[in-house]
């Protein structure tokens, strides 16, 4: 408890954490604190040991090694129902047999609270989640999205230091989900409570997220606000996760300076930035481009400045309105980069089998070593 | 395609159920009633009316019996339903895959011995010369013979064991349905196993601990062979009235009566406990 001082700021710590099935490590030595009042999303794919991690902290798996604290107070061994966390469960798990009413009471009876208080407490909440008429429905009357409310405020009524999701906009429609994605982050504002989220959707966390930790293989790859995950990615598996890339595989010819020259296996010649201290003459490696960070022009003389230059046919055109985006195959290599066509009126005549002149600063090609995994795999992760 | 068609296929479906329905169910039962309604004046001599049917409140001996026969009934109910659902709980719940089918069988299994067996299993080892009664003596225990066999409890034991795979086979299929999650956020919302177990397990399992009910119950009420086997000829079951006054008595018309006196009786019964605990027929059944 000597600790308790120095951690206060901290909701939720935990430390070298591991967890088991057998054989298989499901979390592996993972270390993290969560800032009071902060929105925290795990992303990671399915299988990563994102959900294995999220029971641990509920208190329905106990860590094999490492210890997890909640306000600095050690929590291992202490049952779920003894933990001051929430958790708003992938399929919401409200009480079919209780209205709604009951089910935002539920909490309260078993934390025993005087009866006579319990009635204003759930009203309070249905007005904070705005359906302050839902009280006496039957929970199958309500829609996807009022159901999500309820199950959130079933968990704050209890006023947890932690609010735990385990991806709970899964089974919603997507023009729902958006919705939902911007009342999550207003309630968490509103109630002012920690939430730890775990996703697979980028999107989801990008958005919501102060602080995103990108999961794979039962480790952290890397903890950051989104915008450090999607402009500064800082392994391969980030990089490829974490936003749409056009990915080279090549071997390093030449480094200098942070600055390495590729071989890429198509046969391409590229700069790009070094990240990470390991890269060395040689070695294969993954350049990831974003899409939106390449210039297009239809003459050469405009990207002169730019030290990746190629040129090559409109192969295919993805419209998406402001989304849209155009797919151009080099003809040396054979290559097929994806760029996101600009909205300033230049490209709207663009046509199948013209001819493009492609350009990015080496600042916007990130070297990493190379990734176990194909861009197949890659996209079915994602 | 004939739009009569899926109308005949529905009927030549139905054809069986309702051939049985009618002819082993229906018929006999209104043949039953015309009977039951004949009143003995003198021999071969009857006229119409429901003395019959009063003999049963007038005659102490016959209400006792039901009123005896409904209330060991019940408790046999009411024990089944205590034992089963823990058994019913850690089969549906607990246990993962093969050791589900394993045990699921197990229960299975007695019923593949036919019931006059069982209960003959029950008085070999019950009986004064039986297992028990040898090995409570063998241990010092008790200095004689002890004869556990023609008491209430006795009765009570075998039909509790006669009915368990009836309350097991609902409660496992509707604990089954209950997902985890509900389970787990009861806990995680603060709740330990005995508010889960009453706000969320039970509340759920309803309509399966209902049916299981009203099966054991009718069941127990009209057993006819453990009664008789288990508790001697002191067991005054109400079927064994029937029985007497059908084979014994040969007065169909008083045991029409009461043949029909059990299945209204029964039914009020059952009719009140569905209404005692919230329930309807229909999603007991469904």
């Amino acid at each position: 408890m000597s600790s308790a001082s120095s951690t206060s700021e901290f909701d939720l710590e935990c430390s070298h954490i591991t967890k088991r099935f057998g054989a298989f490590t499901a979390v592996n030595d993972i270390s993290f604190q969560i800032p009071k009042g902060s929105f925290f999303s795990i992303l990671g794919p399915s299988g990563c040991g994102k959900t294995t991690l999220l029971r641990m902290m509920a208190g329905f798996l106990e860590p094999d090694e490492g210890d997890l604290t909640i306000k600095g107070r050690s929590m291992v061994g202490v049952p779920p129902n003894k933990r001051p966390v929430n958790m708003v469960f992938q399929h919401l798990a409200l009480f079919p047999m209780m209205t709604v009413e009951e089910n935002i009471a539920y909490g309260l009876k078993r934390q025993g609270i005087p009866k006579a208080d319990i009635p204003a407490k759930v009203k309070d909440a249905l007005e904070r989640i705005s359906l302050p008429d839902a009280g006496p429905k039957r929970v199958d009357q309500l829609s996807g999205g009022q159901k999500q409310r309820i199950a959130i405020a079933r968990c704050l009524v209890l006023e947890p230091t932690v609010l735990l999701l385990d991806e709970p906009l899964g089974a919603l429609d997507l023009k729902l989900r958006e919705h939902m994605k911007v009342e999550l982050k207003q309630l968490q504002h509103q109630f002012d409570t920690t939430f730890i989220y775990i996703t697979h959707d980028q999107s989801e966390a990008l958005v919501m997220s102060d602080q995103v930790a990108v999961m794979n293989n039962g480790e952290f790859e890397q903890v950051g606000t989104p915008q450090d995950l999607y402009y500064s990615p800082e392994t391969a598996f980030v990089a490829g996760f974490v936003g749409d890339s056009n990915r080279w595989r090549g071997k390093i010819s030449d480094m200098s300076n942070g600055t390495v020259s590729v071989q890429t296996d198509d046969g391409l010649k590229l700069t790009a930035t070094a990240v990470g201290d390991t890269l060395a003459k040689g070695q294969n490696v993954d350049i990831f481009v974003r899409p939106e960070s390449v210039a297009l022009s239809r003459t050469a003389d405009a990207l002169s400045g730019m030290e990746n230059i190629l040129s090559g046919k409109v192969e295919n055109l993805l419209f998406n309105g402001a989304n849209s985006r155009v797919m151009v195959s080099d003809p040396s290599s054979g290559d097929k980069i994806t760029v996101t066509l600009p909205q300033t009126g230049e490209f709207n005549d663009l046509q199948k089998g013209q001819d493009l002149h492609l350009g990015w600063r080496i600042n916007q090609a990130k070297c990493f070593e190379e990734l176990g995994v194909s861009d197949e795999e890659l996209a079915e992760l994602a | 395609m004939n739009k009569n068609a899926p109308k005949l296929g529905l009927i030549l479906l139905m054809a069986p159920l309702l051939i049985w329905l009618f002819a082993l169910i229906i018929l006999p039962h209104v043949d039953m009633f015309f009977l039951s309604l004949k009143e003995k004046i003198a021999p071969r001599v009857y006229e119409t009316g429901f003395a019959n049917y009063g003999e049963f409140f007038i005659e102490p001996l016959y209400w006792n019996t039901f009123a005896r026969t409904a209330f060991m009934s019940i408790l046999t109910t009411i024990v089944t339903l205590i034992i089963a659902f823990p058994v019913s709980y850690y089969i549906a719940k607990m246990l993962q895959g093969r050791m589900k089918a394993v045990l699921f069988v197990l229960c299975l299994l007695p019923f593949w011995v036919s019931e006059l067996v069982r209960t003959f299993g029950w008085m070999i080892l019950l009986r004064e010369t039986g297992i028990i009664s040898n090995i409570l003596q063998w241990a010092g225990l008790v200095d004689q013979p002890v004869e556990m066999l023609y008491t209430d409890a006795t009765i009570i034991v075998g039909l509790v064991y006669t009915s368990m795979l009836f309350m097991v086979v609902p409660l496992v299929t509707t604990l089954e349905s209950l997902d985890n999650s509900y389970v787990e956020a009861g806990y995680d919302l603060g709740g330990n196993g005995f508010t889960v177990m009453r706000e969320i397990v039970i509340p759920h399992a309803m309509p399966g601990i209902v049916s299981g009910c009203i099966v054991v119950f009718m069941l127990s009420l009209g057993n006819y062979l453990t009664p008789i086997l288990l508790g001697g000829k002191d067991s005054l079951w109400f079927t064994e009235q029937i029985y007497a006054q059908f084979i014994t008595r040969f007065n169909w018309e008083q045991g029409s009566a009461f043949g029909f006196l059990l299945l209204i009786l029964s039914s009020l019964i059952v009719w009140g406990g569905l209404k005692l605990s919230r329930q309807t027929l229909s999603n007991t059944m469904g």
